[in-house]
């Protein structure tokens, strides 16, 4: 392969758009064909080097790939028709850029003359994905679509990762054009516009390390920036911890980046988080904040946001910085870069032992911890939730396991009580919260690691929602496990409904529900039940010794809550821990009406 | 009326670093006019994206001009005039700033003092007194003939927003029927110029996937 500029045998575009890929080291698309992108099927066909997994439905498609993304640090990649093809990717592509998750989506579109005319399958595929998606291109002509690959693969990894639509009229695939390469060399060329800073500022840094050298009570909140920056960021960030002896919490996304098992590990913030944590949050005097967000599952009431702290922000996207809280210390660059400086400083600048001088904070911080807001009953002859989920980390943490999950009660229990110590294994939908994530996530994880356990825990409602793909999971041989706690309800909906609306469950009760175990089977999958507490643990050894995709329907408490909660509206030492009364936890005035 | 927006040079000597704002310029809730000049790429969509994230993200577009000036090197300048907290104000100057095809962000109003003119085009029609009237109206504001029939004048106006709302609004009982305005334009004073070659020191690259 030439090392810069045009190979002179001109192809068509199809042929340009797969040796684009190729270069870019795709190794697999996951797709759904139809009219506007039969040329780019017909050479997927001719070649071998790129692997096509037929979903069943387009949003799957693009979960698929963000499963794919997340498990490897990858891009993923998916190919849809036009109109319905790209309308049902949306919320794919919604999900990836609130998540940060680098895609690339080639949609087809109607030929160039007949663009606007409302054609068959056509929509304005760059004008409804502009919003959700990090850039997005219209192909005009052959003659560019290399390179717009390499930069649209460019831009979705870059900075903050996110998704990116290549729209491809039916004619601009058709027509022979030249094929670019990459552009590259010792000298990496710089983007004409878009050149996200990685390397922080000097200063900041510095500014940040006395802060921190200074704290009588610092707490690391870290996110899945941390995750996105690469294995080396979580490697940096244990050196960190255990070089400053502070406490750890982390957002939903960053889980798994530092070890649940570590001493300094608090567990989870957030509405759902610890207590602990969360308390931790409330009262500490420097923040360090690496990767995460300020966003609202987190803070909880701004106004009552960690009221006495210094706040220092590292993040590689300047517009994530103050748009929230404000920050006393904005560190813009690359997540492992920064923390890298921040380790070197400290050595240059410490003469004390931060594990003494914080033995204060620990101590409150073991108090907070004492108070096990984590603990459940199981007792009787119905599985609690909780326990249906701890016993899946205790019988699979000894094996290479990634966990998916769908959005709702399961999601906030398999975060509580799954303990993550890698980065990479824990694929779910938090910013923008589909439900329908957690199957076809599975499936992209899973073809990325063939001999890992991957288990989607479900609920029974989000399940419905893409159970489609299990037959994608039948054709390609992924074993993919979906774990569903069953509890008959919307849970989460059910539980705001309970503490919100007076118990007044509207439409959260999921009447007909289909018998799961004649769903796997009609799909050809195993299907395992399980409703007597004693018999967890068989069960889940049952379906791990399935080779093939198995459902397993848990049957669980239906009344059961999510708890600890930072009720909406509240601030971190407003939480409750679900031992209170009825009345107490009930959620009146402005908490409301907030989401 | 919005307050007059307080010399950002006091200001300016606490940003040591990128990014770096002082908390209490963020937590003044006061609401300020900006003026923002953003390069772009002149091509398809850029000024959908421009727009689709003011009203996406809510904010707000007091107005918008676009145009190209650089022909050879396809770049167009958008000034916005946009009003908003300094927290929302920086906000917005971010959210831009991430634009795929954005070369530049300029805050006006902040980087010292700038230049703003609008041209607007206003037709009045009438007779006898109103019409005299507002030929002594356009005289004592400076506005120029650009068009007369028996009963029309059509005025040319150049001057700042504010200039031309007091101009439009007297003008309002001496027949006025139409106006036609663009929106400010703004350059900053003195020998500064926005260069579109960004002088950013990044690493990019458009390489080959790991």
């Amino acid at each position: 392969m030439p090392d810069t500029g045009i190979s002179s045998e001109p192809m068509l575009g199809a042929a340009i758009l797969l040796k684009a890929l190729q270069e870019q080291g795709v190794e697999v698309i996951f797709g759904y064909p139809g009219g506007a992108v039969l040329p780019i099927y017909d050479e997927l066909f001719k070649q071998n080097s790129i692997r096509h997994i037929l979903v069943r439905h387009e949003q799957g498609a693009v979960h698929a790939a963000e499963g794919y993304a997340r498990s490897t640090g990858k891009v993923g990649v998916v190919l849809v028709t036009s109109g319905p093809g790209a309308t049902n990717a949306v919320t794919g592509l919604t999900d990836a850029l609130m998540d940060s998750i680098p895609i690339v989506c080639l949609t087809g579109q109607v030929p160039t003359h007949l663009i606007g005319n409302d054609a068959f399958q056509e929509a304005d595929t760059t004008g409804i994905t502009r919003p959700c998606t990090k850039h997005n291109y219209l192909v005009k002509d052959v003659n560019k679509l290399a390179l717009i690959v390499h930069e649209a693969f460019y831009v979705a990894r870059s900075g903050r990762p996110g998704p990116v639509v290549i729209d491809l009229p039916k004619d601009v695939v058709m027509t022979p054009g030249q094929y670019e390469t990459a552009p590259r060399g010792i000298r990496r060329k710089k983007h004409k516009t878009y050149n996200p800073r990685t390397v922080p500022s000097d200063k900041a840094v510095e500014h940040a390390v006395d802060l921190m050298l200074a704290a009588k009570r610092p707490l690391f909140y870290t996110g899945g920036g941390v995750i996105n920056a690469g294995p080396r960021a979580a490697e940096l960030l244990r050196e960190l911890i255990a070089l400053t002896g502070f406490p750890i919490t982390s957002t939903l996304m960053g889980l798994g980046a530092f070890p649940a098992s570590g001493q300094q590990w608090l567990g989870m913030v957030g509405m759902h988080g610890l207590y602990e944590s969360n308390l931790a949050m409330y009262h500490c005097d420097v923040m360090i904040n690496i990767g995460a967000r300020f966003d609202d599952r987190v803070t909880g009431n701004l106004k009552f946001f960690s009221p006495s702290s210094k706040k220092i922000h590292v993040d590689i996207d300047p517009s994530s910085i103050n748009k929230n809280v404000v920050v006393d210390v904005p560190i813009i660059g690359d997540a492992a870069v920064a923390m890298e400086e921040m380790i070197r400083i400290i050595k240059a600048k410490r003469q004390r032992t931060a594990k003494v001088d914080i033995a204060g904070w620990w101590k409150k911080i073991d108090e907070w911890r004492s108070v096990k807001c984590l603990t459940y009953t199981q007792a009787g002859k119905i599985i609690k939730p909780q326990y249906a989920i701890e016993r899946l980390y205790e019988l699979t943490k000894d094996r290479e396991t990634y966990i998916t999950t769908e959005v709702g009660q399961h999601q906030m229990w398999a975060a509580q009580f799954y303990r993550f110590n890698q980065p990479n294994r824990w694929l779910t939908s938090g910013g923008l919260g589909t439900m329908g994530y957690g199957l076809p996530a599975a499936i992209g994880a899973q073809l990325a690691h063939r001999d890992a356990l991957v288990v989607d825990i479900a609920g029974e409602a989000s399940i419905l929602m893409n159970i489609q793909e299990l037959s994608t999971a039948v054709q390609f041989r992924l074993p993919v496990k979906i774990f569903i706690i069953n509890n008959q309800y919307m849970g989460m909906v059910r539980q705001w409904q309970e503490l919100l609306h007076g118990g007044r469950y509207s439409e959260s009760y999921t009447d007909a529900l289909p018998d799961f175990v004649k769903l796997a089977e009609a799909y050809h999958c195993a299907g395992l039940r399980v409703s007597d507490p004693a018999k967890v643990d068989d069960t889940i050894r049952e379906m791990m010794s399935i080779d093939k995709p198995v459902i397993v329907d848990v049957l669980v408490d239906q009344k059961e809550n999510c708890f600890p909660m930072i009720p909406s509206g509240k601030a971190h030492n407003e939480m409750i821990l679900g031992r209170e009364s009825t009345a107490e936890r009930e959620i009146t005035g402005e908490g409301a009406a907030l989401v | 009326m919005p307050p007059k927006n307080p010399a950002a040079s006091s200001d300016q000597a606490a940003n040591l670093y990128e990014g770096s704002v002082p908390v209490a310029r963020l937590k003044d809730s006061k609401i300020y006019r900006h003026v923002l000049s953003v390069l772009v790429d002149n091509e398809a969509g850029v000024l959908a994206r421009v727009t689709g994230l003011f009203s996406g993200r809510g904010y707000n577009i007091e107005s918008l001009t676009v145009s190209e000036v650089d022909k050879e090197k396809q770049v167009s300048r958008i000034n916005v005039v946009t009003s908003g907290t300094h927290q929302v104000i920086e906000q917005i100057k971010a959210q831009l700033g991430r634009l795929v095809p954005v070369h530049v962000v300029r805050d006006l109003t902040d980087d010292g003092p700038s230049i703003e003119r609008e041209l607007a085009l206003m037709k009045v029609v009438g007779i006898g007194k109103k019409r005299s009237d507002a030929l002594r109206w356009a005289d004592k504001h400076g506005a120029s003939i650009v068009e007369s029939t028996a009963k029309s004048f059509v005025f040319q106006m150049i001057g700042t927003t504010a200039e031309i709302n007091d101009f439009v609004v007297g003008l309002k009982p001496m027949g006025l029927a139409e106006v036609s305005r663009t929106g400010a334009a703004a350059i900053a004073c003195g020998d500064k110029a926005i260069d579109h070659a960004s002088d950013d020191d990044g690493e990019a690259d458009i390489k080959l996937s790991e």
